[in-house]
C-alpha cells in the first residue's frame, strides 16, 4: 500500500488505485502509446488548412496549363517549399487516417498487419516520389 | 467459435443452438440524421482524398518525367472520367476541409450544443457545394 493510501485509510477513507506505480509514472494509459497519434493528426490538419487553400488557388490557375507552364510554376522557391510541405502533411495525415480506418474495421490480425504495412509503404513512397519530382523540376 | 472473444458473446437460444449476443445497438436501429451522415462522410471523403493524393503524385511525377508523360495525365484528367474524378475530388476536399475545421473546434471544446451541432453541420454542407461551384466556375473561366 502506498503512503497516500495508508494515510487515507487511517482517516477512514478507502482509496483503491488499480494502476501500478510504474504505470502511473509512465502516464501512457492502457493503450501504451499516449496521444501521439491523435496529436499528430491534429497538427497536420491545422497545417493542411492553409496549404490546401493555397493549392486549390494554384490548381485553378493551372487549368489547361501546358507542360512549360507547370515547369515555370514549379521554378519558384515559394512553390517548391509549399508543395513539399503539402506533400509531407498530406501523406502523414493520410497514413494516420487510413490506419484508424483499418484498425476499426479489419479484425483478422494478419490482414490488419499487412494492410497497416501497405499503408505505411504507399504513403512513404508517394510522398517521396512527389517531393523528388518537385525538386527535379524546380532545382 | 473461431475467436476467444466469442466466449463472452456466444449464448444458446431456446432450441439449444449457438447464437451471438448483440454487442451494442447497430447502425440500422437509428433514424438517419445529419450528424451521423456527416460523420460517415468525413471518413468516406478522407478515403477518397487518399486516392486524390495519389493522382496528384502521378501528375507531379509525370510532369517531372517528360512532356509525353505529362500529356497522358492531362489527357486522362480532360476525359469524362477525369472530370468525374476531379469534381469528386473537389467536393471531398472542401467537405473534409470544412468538416475538419468543425472537428478542430470540437477539439478546442466548443460547439457541442445540439442546435449549434446541427447548424454547423448544415453550414459545412452548404459551404462545400458553394466552394466547389465557385472553384469550377473560376477554373473553367480561366481555361
Amino acid at each position: 500500500m502506498s503512503e497516500t493510501a495508508k494515510r487515507s485509510a487511517s482517516r477512514g477513507v478507502h482509496v483503491t488505485v488499480m494502476r501500478s506505480q510504474l504505470g502511473r509514472v509512465r502516464g501512457l494509459g492502457s493503450a501504451k502509446s499516449g496521444v501521439a497519434h491523435w496529436w499528430a493528426e491534429r497538427v497536420t490538419s491545422v497545417a493542411l488548412v492553409p496549404l490546401t487553400l493555397w493549392f486549390v488557388a494554384a490548381a485553378v490557375q493551372l487549368v489547361g496549363a501546358s507542360h512549360e507552364d507547370v515547369l515555370n510554376w514549379v521554378a519558384s522557391p515559394v512553390t517548391i517549399v509549399l508543395l513539399i510541405c503539402l506533400l509531407l502533411a498530406t501523406f502523414y495525415h493520410m497514413k494516420l487516417g487510413l490506419q484508424v480506418v483499418v484498425e476499426d474495421y479489419v479484425h483478422v490480425d494478419s490482414v490488419r498487419f499487412a494492410l497497416l504495412l501497405l499503408i505505411k509503404a504507399v504513403c512513404f513512397l508517394a510522398a517521396l516520389a512527389g517531393i523528388i519530382s518537385v525538386l527535379k523540376m524546380g532545382l | 467459435m473461431k475467436d476467444v472473444r466469442d466466449a463472452l458473446i456466444v449464448a444458446r437460444n431456446t432450441e439449444g443452438g449457438l447464437v451471438h449476443r448483440p454487442l451494442s445497438p447497430h447502425l440500422q436501429v437509428y433514424r438517419w440524421q445529419i450528424s451521423m451522415v456527416l460523420s460517415i462522410m468525413h471518413r468516406f471523403s478522407g478515403i477518397a482524398l487518399s486516392v486524390g493524393a495519389l493522382v496528384l503524385v502521378w501528375w507531379l511525377v509525370a510532369a517531372a518525367t517528360s512532356p509525353d508523360a505529362f500529356g497522358q495525365v492531362q489527357w486522362f484528367l480532360g476525359s469524362i472520367i477525369g472530370y468525374i474524378v476531379l469534381i469528386g475530388w473537389t467536393i471531398a476536399l472542401f467537405y473534409h476541409l470544412f468538416n475538419g475545421i468543425r472537428h478542430l473546434v470540437w477539439d478546442a471544446g466548443y460547439g457541442f450544443e445540439k442546435p449549434t451541432f446541427h447548424t454547423t453541420g448544415w453550414v459545412v454542407v452548404v459551404a462545400t457545394f458553394a466552394f466547389t461551384l465557385l472553384v469550377w466556375i473560376v477554373g473553367l473561366a480561366v481555361k
